[in-house]
Formats: C-alpha cells, structure tokens, sequence
C-alpha cells in the first residue's frame, strides 16, 4: 500500500447523495481477477454514453458530457468532494480500486457507508468525514473557481482551502498510523499470534463445537 | 452496570486483543468465500507465501457468475469466458488451500449466503464474515455476520482475525402483529422507509418485538439481508425456540452431547433486559402494507395503496434532487398510483427471497393462474440446489412452470446481472432482490423491490397489485 502523508491536488464535484459502489464500478467489471486495471470503467455508466464492458477500448468509446468528471476543468484531479452515504451498498473492494485507479486518493463527504469506508483505508485512500455545512461550503468554492486546489495533511489532520482557511477532520489513530507509513495490517496483525493462539486454546474449551 | 445487548455479548467472546484508539483484534468462526471477491486474496496470500489460518474455517462456492440455464455442463459450460476464468480461479484456489467447497453440479451449491444456514455451516453465536455485504443474513439467527472486502478476505485468511473497532449499538422494534399478505420483505422495506438508507450507519442492528418473533428463522434472514440496505453492517435477531429447532439435524451442525452443550449456550444469546441502545427506533406492524419501491435506492419505498411521492414536497434540497433524478430514471411520474405501474420482467430469486418458504409464498399466489401477456419473463431462481430439490419434491416447479414462470438453476442470476439474467435498457422488474441500483439489474434496467408473493401478483396481473386483494 502506498503511503499518505500530505496531498495538494485539484477538487472534483460529484453532487449526488447515495452514490453506491455498482455505480463506482459496475458488475461487469467485477469478473477481473486483478486488483488493477479498474479506472478507465470507474462510474462507466455515468461516464460514457455507450454500454461498457471488459476488454473494450475505452479510449475510444463516447464520453458523456454532462458528468463532472469529464470536464476539461476536472482533469487531474486527486481529491473527490461527495455527498452523504457515499460507497453505499456492495462490499465491493472494487470499488476503492477503480477510484484510486482513476487517481483518487482523497474522498471528503459528509457521511460513506461503513464497509466502502474500511476499504478505503486498506488501498491508501483517506475518506474524510466533514459535517454538511463544511462540504456545502466546498462545493460552492470548487464550482466557483477553475483549478481549485485543496491541501490535505493527514498528520497536522486539516484541510486547508486555497484562501488559507483550515478545517480539521478526525481520524482514527490506528489507520493514520498504517496510511502515514503505508503499512500492511496483516504483517501487523501477525505480530500477535501468540494472543490468536492462546484465544483459540480457551475457546476450543468452551465452544469446541466451533471447532469441528 | 447495564446488561449487554446480544451484540456486546457476540462482540466480547470473539476479542482477542484490544489495541490503543479502540481497535481490536476480533476472530472469526466461519469465512464464506465465493468466486467475486476472492481471486485477489487468495494471489496475495500467495505473493506473501502465507497460508490460510484455519482451513476448516473456510466454505467456498461459487454464485455470482454462475449460469442458471445448463449448469450441468459445469465450469466449460459457462459462455462468457471472463466468469468462466473466474469460477475456475475459485475451483483451483479452493484446491491449492484444501477448504470445504459445493462446486457447480453439487446439490449443495448455491447463493452463499442460502447454503450456509442450509449446511448448518453458519450458526448461533459465531462470527461470520464473507466478501458480500448480505453477510447481515447470517445474524438472523444470533450471529455476529458481515461483509468485508478483499482485502480484509485475506486478513482473515491469513490470520483468522479482523481489525475492528466496535459499533454501536442499535434497536428496531416492531410491535404488534403483521395482517395476512405481509411478509418480511415488507417488514423490512418498511424499516428501511422509516429510518432511511444510512439510518443503520456505524451501528450493529437488533431487530425485535412481536412482529419479528411472530417470523420463521427464514423470515428473519431477509430482515437481517437488507440491514446493510439501511446502512448497518450487521443485522441480528435473538434466539429462541424456533432458532434452535432450525439447526437441528443440519448437516455441520453439532450433535449428540455437544448439541446439548451448545443448545445451552445458544440460550443465553438475548440483549439483557437491561442492556441500552445507542439508539432505538419503534414501528407499528398493523401499519405496514406490502411494500414496492419506486425508486433507485431501497429507501424510496411505499405501500401498494399510495402514490409516487412528488419531489416538490421534499424540503432537504439535495433530498428532492436525488427524488428526480430517480423518477427519471425510473420513467415514472410524480402523483401515479403504484398499482398503475406495469412491468416487464418479474425475478423471484437473491440472498433475499430464494428459499424454500420464499418460493411457496410466490407459488401460492402463482397456483392456477398465468403470467399475464405483457410480461416477457418471470423467472424463479432457486437459492440454492437443495431449494430446488425441496421445490420439486412439493410440486412448486410445476406450479410455476404451468403458470408461465421459467423454473432456473440455482445463483445470484439477475438480481445483479452478472451472468446471462440481465434486464435490458428501459425494462421494468419487479424482483424480489435487494437493490433497486441505476442499473443494477442490467444497464438502464428499472427495479422495484417487493416480496415474493408481490412479484408473483404482478406477475399474474402484468402491473403491480394489493396481493391481499388478489381472492
């Protein structure tokens, strides 16, 4: 997992509540059996005006015009501002795939689903919460001024506005531990065999059932 | 010192360590595994040179993919060579590690989260996890279930543990008693309605009162499915008697003394008397009608006697935004009655409705009557081969099939399309899945959620019906 510490990067808009992982990534695409390779079919039916499948030439298929993310504007950007409830739905870790490999490695809502949330932080994207007024705000500054910047650091847990105004957002210590030093959560959890071993010991004694 | 809820008391006798920031190491019983989410752990296992923890942990079979027409031609038989790479990637994964696997052809394949409970491989008081968020079924019956992603499939893999920080804790009580007609899938999209698509976010969910009790072990396996459709991770539903009689005599499940033994520790899996809730939300059963969404998200739901709400009535902007963008996409109008609504395509099947109580409800409404002339499919997809086979032997296939329905091979088929069991652009389903996603069903493809006997009257009347009016 690659690390995260601090990131400058173009904002772009979705402005829609809900947004649920078969719209990040439509099933189709879930018949892969790699981990990358998911970007050019990230929001494939919001994106294009063709029906998507795997193994097309997507650079050559009919852009949508009308979706955010394929104004000229937008381009480039690292840092998607999203509406409330945002990766509902499936577990898919597709999901989190397809946005960090269109080139996403901030999300900033109101509120993700829980399990959209958790895999964010394991493919080094930083989901962060900020209240509905906070993200009203950057909605507005983003769609007002061309080339809007954010500065996201994840250390200092602020993000800081191209006028030099700073909102801080919570995260929690654990997972800004991992993310800062792009650490792999299994390695760690190894660590700790000895506790999985002598847990297992005192379970298989009072539910050996569990065990069979 | 308050009681614990049935969630703290899952949570407690699963922790293995608690860190600092209040994380913990939590272990898991039971890892369903299928076709979709696994090939990356089981490649990063690989990369790593690591093994799987706990082989007997592990029941993999394959769903997603699977065809639901000539499944006897096995892995070959799949047309599209991208699933059939996929299928077979689980059949030599499952191989390469030795785990417990129902392959194509096996009675017992079917939707993972149908043959868990089925085998008796998921059961009171475990934790379950799978790469799906229908993981919630499994709580139906006192356990702690559900989804993950991949990457976490191969944490648990590798370590037989998640790292989890604890949610908290949250009870839906519905008081009183159901009227004929309503069934679970009501009770559900009802809650659902009331407390909204992200009501359940950060919480694990108690589902209680009469109107849950009153339901079979089945009945609470659709309400704990579609918890992660009101946000909740984990739904779960206490045991009692009823729970108990289900386990008995399934295949995994213990026997003899430890039966006994387990029967007895089962018992104690209740929230206290005294346990609180971060949060607690009440409905009236005798208030709740068969349910149909009209939307595309299962929150925009009504009962069969209202209207299209009309987005110029929502006050929260971005609220009536998202109402329009879905009667748009829904091609519907604000105002319609919801018995007006014709549909195209009717599908009885998913994680949701496929099992065997599912099916005699659709069959009871189908018995002695046709599809009507407008509808160009209604398919039954059985959850599973032993779903199918218990059909059978009732007669219910039958049934169907002298009433128009097509009788299927069992998966996940088309409430998310991923095999040949696809709406087309612009058609209108009436599914008794989960999700009623743009496009969810197939690109463009219109869904409305309802129960399997809703589906089987909307079937037989070619546009959506009060099924209690129906005789």
């Amino acid at each position: 997992m690659d690390k995260f510490e601090k990131l400058t990067a173009i904002v772009a808009p979705l402005d829609r509540s809900n947004v649920d992982t078969d719209a990040i990534i439509p099933k189709q695409f879930l018949k892969s059996i790699k981990r990358t390779g998911f970007g050019p079919n990230a929001f494939d039916e919001w994106r294009y005006l063709d029906h998507g499948e795997p193994g097309m030439d997507n650079s050559t298929r009919p852009l949508n015009p009308d979706f955010v993310l394929n104004q000229e504007r937008y381009q480039g950007a690292n840092i998607l501002l999203a509406r409330e409830n945002f990766g509902c739905g499936s577990s898919r870790e597709h999901a989190p795939w397809a946005l960090l490999d269109y080139g996403f490695r901030v999300i900033i809502a109101p509120s993700f689903a829980d399990i959209f949330f958790n895999n964010c932080f394991k493919n080094g994207i930083l989901p962060i919460v900020l209240d509905e007024k906070k993200v009203a705000q950057l909605f507005n500054e983003v769609e007002e001024s061309e080339g809007y910047k954010l500065t996201v650091d994840l250390e200092a847990q602020t993000i800081t506005t191209p006028s030099g105004e700073k909102f801080a957002f919570d995260v929690d210590p654990f997972r800004k531990h991992c993310l800062i030093n792009g650490l792999d959560d299994i390695g760690l959890t190894l660590q700790h065999v000895d506790d999985i071993k002598a847990y297992e010991a005192r379970r298989k004694n009072e539910a050996p059932w569990l065990f069979n | 010192m308050a009681g614990k809820t049935l969630y703290d008391k899952l949570w407690d006798a699963h922790l293995v360590r608690r860190e600092e920031g209040g994380t913990a190491l939590l272990y898991i019983d039971r890892h369903l595994v299928h076709e979709v989410t696994s090939p990356q752990a089981f490649e990063g296992l690989r990369l790593a040179g690591r093994k799987p923890w706990r082989t007997d942990s592990v029941v993999a079979t394959p769903d997603h993919n699977v065809p639901t027409t000539g499944q006897s031609g096995g892995i070959e038989g799949i047309s599209d060579p991208i699933a059939r790479i996929q299928v077979s990637t689980l059949d030599s994964n499952v191989k390469e590690f030795g785990l417990t696997y129902f392959p194509m052809n096996d009675i017992r394949q079917g939707i993972v989260h149908v043959v868990g409970p089925e085998e008796g491989a998921t059961l009171p008081g475990m934790t379950v996890v799978c790469g799906d968020s229908h993981t919630s079924t499994h709580g139906a019956f006192g356990a702690l279930a559900h989804g993950i992603g991949t990457s976490e499939v191969e944490h648990v893999l590798a370590t037989q543990c998640l790292v989890q920080k604890k949610m908290k804790n949250m009870r839906v009580t519905v008081q009183g008693h159901v009227g004929p007609g309503v069934t679970a899938k009501d009770i559900v999209l009802a809650i659902i309605g009331k407390i909204g698509t992200a009501g359940g976010t950060g919480h694990a969910v108690e589902f209680a009162g009469e109107a849950i009790r009153d339901l079979s072990v089945e009945g609470r396996m659709t309400v704990c499915n579609m918890a992660i459709e009101a946000g909740a991770r984990a739904g779960m539903v206490a045991v009692d008697e009823k729970t108990i009689d289900y386990f008995k005599d399934k295949p995994l499940a213990p026997k003899g003394e430890m039966w006994d033994k387990a029967v007895n520790a089962w018992r104690d899996l209740t929230s206290d008397d005294d346990a609180m809730f971060d949060k607690e939300v009440v409905l009236d059963a005798a208030c709740i009608e068969p349910q149909v969404t009209w939307g595309t998200s299962p929150e925009m739901v009504v009962g069969i006697s209202e209207q299209v709400p009309d987005p110029e009535g929502e006050q929260d902007k971005v609220k009536a935004e998202g109402m329009r963008r879905a009667l748009h996409y829904m091609g519907l109008d604000a105002g319609m009655a919801i018995s007006d609504i014709p549909v195209d395509v009717v599908f009885i099947g998913s994680c949701t409705n496929s099992r065997i109580e599912d099916l005699r409800e659709a069959a009871a409404v189908a018995k002695g009557r046709k599809v009507a002339s407008t509808v160009k499919q209604a398919l039954v997809v059985p959850g599973s081969g032993l779903v199918k086979r218990q059909a059978e032997e009732e007669g219910l296939d039958t049934i169907f099939i002298e009433a128009g329905f097509e009788w299927r091979e069992p998966g996940c088929s088309m409430c998310l399309a991923m095999n040949a069991d696809r709406l087309e652009p612009g058609e209108r389903c009436a599914s008794t899945s989960n999700r009623n996603f743009e496009g969810r069903q197939g690109n463009g493809g219109r869904t409305h959620l309802v129960s399997p006997a809703m589906a089987a009257a909307a079937a037989v009347k070619g546009h959506f019906t009060d099924v209690r009016e129906l005789n």
